[in-house]
């Protein structure tokens, strides 16, 4: 009985949340033109960015914070899941670039006679929603496959991903690579025929992503409940153990991070039409180590933390980044080295942390007496 | 005597232009009177009668002056000027400068408005000029810098003119320096090609051949060309040509790949460098220091500081400045290992248990210095310039090696015995490697486990640093320096097993190596990725890296 009151107390906070958002792009359509309750398609769009991260921090989550494995290529799915949604929306300028062709800006810019063969399926719009989560997923199967397979687990597991984002980001940069090299895709028009700049669209945008999110959270808390969650936890906080009770740690790892990678993709699929371009700087390896920001100042291994910790992290950066710039960096980076010092928990295991810290002292307290 | 010797008359009369020249060698007191100055020559030549003109080009020719050039240059645009006062007259330049200076010695005086007024311009006559010319495009054979020697062979080869034939053979005789010997036998050769007889020109061909000329392969592909054009032409000549330029190529190729095998090494020094800092923290403490790049750009740093110290305190050009860079190696160790040391005891040691956080902190730090570095040193890239006697090259069986590089595999050579000396031959090495074992057990036996903890860290920052300082003469010191390399060091680590030397060591040069190789044909970035490729393939292989621990305590 118990478990269900638990879930329905978590359901009620979902309900509540996604309500709570809503009204932004509900007041942005039938709120007041000015005034505190008005909410301009910037802000739905903004806020639209912050969610993706939001998403993003999820999925890392389920790796680090459920499965104890410290992905630093977290930002390199992102960057391929938007990609793929960013080769869509190119083909969608059609022959209203700056050069009239059918082929993309760049592409023309750099002497191509006709569409590359890779570029071509990219006009069907279910092909490209496919790619965002096959092409992340896949990358993820071959390169999880190799390393789970020679047991690279902790720090090298981290460091092998991030050399895998550092390669991948070179590999981007360039011209050749068909991709835009490092002015990446910009100047979208549409999506699925509707004006990317209207405020239904980013509307619309606004609600796939809080339908994304909310799914991405379904699934965490399914796939925690269930038995598969059990062993993900377990390998956690012991994979020997796990590996000498008879399972395979390598096959739930390697779905974990297939799984962690294609939610990764869609949510760059929805950041790139809301944000209006993507290029190569949204894969270098600071971007993954950022996101792992968000989670640990959220709280890893909660089911909101990352949520917040995006959110928060993002809006102390949009602040600080105009009104000091030159020290951003810093206050992140001090930022970040007292949660890991002072708040292992993160700002969801404050609670926890004050908790236990007055649990003690009454504790030591009554002792004396 | 100095009165005459600042007018120097020059009448064209011989016995006075005799008597002044031999004031002028006692004035300047130059021993043999044979060693007349260029400029000396040249003033005469200005006023000599046409009789006398062949004796003195013939004399000019001997010499390798370059201001003979200059003054020419001056005297054929109308910048020499004669001033013809009671007193006797003089040749006067009207320098760059916008001063007058008198042209057997180059002193400058100053003229009153009238003098200036006075002064004639003076032009060469239209039959010196040809020779004059003659003088100067040969003027760099004799020249004093053998590098000079060689530019101007080699550029008067190439204009395969055959009025410098004579004179590159009166070189070669006379000449030396080896390597002006075969830049000279080069410039005759490609020169032969064009004007030479038919034996002469096959004789031509082979000697380009066995000098490997890189040069001449364009008058080669060239010559090759009209003879394939010409029907009577005999095919030994073109079989000749054939020949030279496969061998040339063969030899360009062996050079390149050399080329990068030395770059190769001496990146894999720095990487090494680098990388040793990183095992020894990683392997002892299971601490990945994420800002180990930037006690990279903290070495770089502090040896700018040293140089900018030195230039201060001694001046750019003095001999002093030179050791600026041996100074900044310990400075630099020293300076990163303070600052690790602190970062020690105020951050480390509270992640030991947790090397997953260790990991996202040091990072946090990272962010922070590389700020720090841009708003202390500016966002771009500071100037460090080389020591004097670190310039040049080393030349080896006809293929270059920088000083600069040598050096840099040098350093890596004294580092590499150091540790070894340091962790096999002392107490702290001890202990180290007893902590590396089993911390536990170590701790427990009695091993200041704290202490060595703090003394590693800071020596893998100050070896960091190291290679900031070493990394500074080959790259650019900026405040994102360390970023590039730091990749880089961690596949050495892991590749090269975690707390092993010897296997970062091995490591350090194979990548080096490999990336150096592979960047002529795939390009820089192809090049790192294969490399990665390569690492993720070899780790399939041997999952624990070259020389994996082996213990049988399981890790969790």
């Amino acid at each position: 009985m118990k478990f269900s009151t638990e879930m329905k107390k978590e359901m009620g906070i979902l309900c509540l949340v996604t309500g709570l958002l809503m009204l932004i792009p509900l007041f942005n359509a039938v709120g007041p033109e000015s005034g505190p309750l008005s909410v301009s398609a910037f802000q739905v769009s903004l806020w639209g960015k912050y969610l993706t991260y939001a998403v993003l921090a999820m999925s890392l989550n389920l790796l680090w914070g459920y499965t104890g494995l410290l992905c630093l290529c977290q930002s390199l799915f992102f960057a391929l899941g938007g990609y793929a949604m960013g080769m869509y929306l190119m083909l969608m300028i059609g022959e209203r670039g700056a050069y009239k062709s059918v082929l993309p800006d760049f592409m023309v810019f750099l002497g191509y006679q006709k569409l590359p063969l890779h570029w071509e399926p990219f006009y069907n719009f279910a092909f490209t929603v496919g790619a965002v989560l096959w092409v992340p997923g896949l990358l993820a199967f071959v390169f999880g496959f190799l390393a789970f397979r020679s047991r690279i687990k902790g720090v090298y597991f981290s460091i092998l991903t991030q050399a895998l984002t550092y390669a991948a980001c070179l590999m981007f940069f360039r011209n050749d690579f068909t991709f835009g090299g490092n002015n990446g895709f910009t100047d979208f028009k549409d999506i699925l025929g509707c004006n990317i700049n209207s405020d239904a669209t980013i509307r619309g945008l606004f609600i796939a992503t809080t339908a994304l999110m909310v799914c991405t959270y379904l699934i965490t808390s399914g796939l925690l409940a269930s038995k598969l969650g059990k062993v993900q936890q377990a390998i956690r906080d012991s994979e020997n153990r796990v590996l000498f009770s008879g399972y395979s740690t390598t096959s739930f790892k390697l779905m974990i991070f297939v799984l962690s990678a294609m939610i990764a993709g869609a949510a760059g699929a929805l950041y790139v039409p809301q944000v209006g371009g993507i290029n190569p700087s949204a894969m270098e390896a600071a971007k993954s180590l950022e996101v792992v920001v968000w989670v640990a100042v959220g709280g890893r291994g909660t089911k909101w933390g990352p949520v917040i910790g995006a959110i928060l992290v993002n809006f102390i950066k949009s602040y600080t980044t105009h009104a000091f710039p030159d020290y951003w960096l810093i206050i992140m980076g001090g930022m970040f080295v007292c949660v890991v010092l002072f708040m292992p928990d993160g700002i969801v295991g404050v609670y926890k942390q004050a908790k236990s810290y007055f649990a003690r002292q009454r504790s030591l307290e009554t002792t004396a007496a | 005597m100095i009165p005459h010797f600042f007018f120097l008359g020059c009448s064209g009369k011989s016995t006075v232009k005799q008597w002044i020249c031999l004031l002028i060698t006692a004035a300047i007191m130059t021993s043999a009177a044979s060693a007349r100055d260029a400029r000396t020559v040249m003033a005469e030549l200005m006023q000599a009668e046409r009789a006398e003109q062949a004796g003195l080009i013939e004399e000019l020719s001997t010499y390798g002056d370059t201001i003979i050039a200059d003054i020419y240059e001056a005297w054929r645009t109308g910048g020499i000027y004669l001033l013809e006062q009671d007193t006797g007259s003089q040749l006067l330049q009207f320098t760059d400068a916008q001063e007058w200076a008198l042209v057997h010695n180059g002193a400058v005086i100053t003229l009153s408005e009238a003098e200036a007024a006075a002064a004639k311009k003076q032009r060469p006559a239209r039959a010196l000029r040809k020779q004059m010319k003659r003088i100067i495009d040969t003027l760099g054979l004799k020249a004093d810098n053998t590098a000079l020697r060689i530019d101007s062979a080699i550029k008067l080869g190439r204009s395969q003119k055959a009025e410098f034939i004579p004179a590159l053979e009166a070189r070669l005789k006379v000449e030396t320096d080896k390597q002006v010997l075969s830049a000279l036998q080069e410039a005759l050769a490609i020169s032969r090609l064009a004007n030479g007889e038919d034996a002469q020109v096959v004789e031509a061909v082979q000697t380009l051949k066995a000098l490997n000329s890189v040069a001449a392969r364009a008058f080669l592909e060239e010559l090759m060309q009209a003879e394939g054009d010409n029907e009577h032409a005999d095919n030994s000549l073109s079989d000749a040509c054939a020949e030279a330029l496969i061998s040339i190529e063969r030899h360009m190729k062996q050079q390149e790949f050399f080329g990068s095998f030395f770059r190769g090494f001496s990146t894999g020094s720095v990487l090494l460098i680098v990388s040793f800092g990183l095992a020894i923290t990683f392997g002892l403490m299971g601490v990945i220091n994420m800002a180990h790049g930037e006690f990279v750009a903290i070495g770089g740093y502090v040896t700018f500081l040293v140089q900018n110290f030195f230039i201060q305190t001694w001046g750019l050009s003095s001999s002093a400045f030179g050791w600026y860079f041996i100074v900044a190696l310990p400075v630099s160790f020293i300076v990163a290992a303070v600052i690790g040391l602190i970062m020690e005891v105020s951050i480390i040691r509270f992640l030991y248990r947790r090397p997953l956080e260790s990991l996202l902190c040091t990072w946090g730090i990272s962010m922070v210095m590389q700020q720090g570095f841009r708003l202390i040193f500016g966002a771009a890239n500071v100037q460090v310039n080389n020591p004097t006697w670190l310039m040049g090259n080393l030349s080896f069986a006809g293929f270059q090696m920088s000083y600069t590089r040598l050096l840099i595999i040098l350093i890596a050579l004294v580092v590499v015995a150091l540790t070894w000396l340091l962790l096999r031959q002392t107490n702290l090495g001890l202990h180290i490697r007893a902590v590396m074992q089993n911390r536990h057990m170590a701790s427990s036996l009695g091993v200041p486990v704290a202490r060595v903890n703090r003394m590693t860290f800071a020596l893998g920052c100050g070896l960091a640093a190291l290679g900031g300082a070493v990394l500074s003469q080959i790259g650019n010191v900026g405040p994102s320096m360390g970023q590039a390399y730091i990749v880089d060091s961690f596949m050495v680590v892991v590749t090269g097993s975690v707390g092993n030397l010897l296997g970062a060591g091995l490591s350090a040069m194979g990548i080096g190596l490999v990336d150096q190789l592979l960047q002529p044909s795939l390009g820089p970035v192809m090049g790192k990725i294969t490399v990665f490729v390569v690492i993720i393939l070899f780790l399939q292989w041997r999952p624990g890296g070259l020389f994996p621990t082996l213990s049988r305590s399981l890790d969790d």
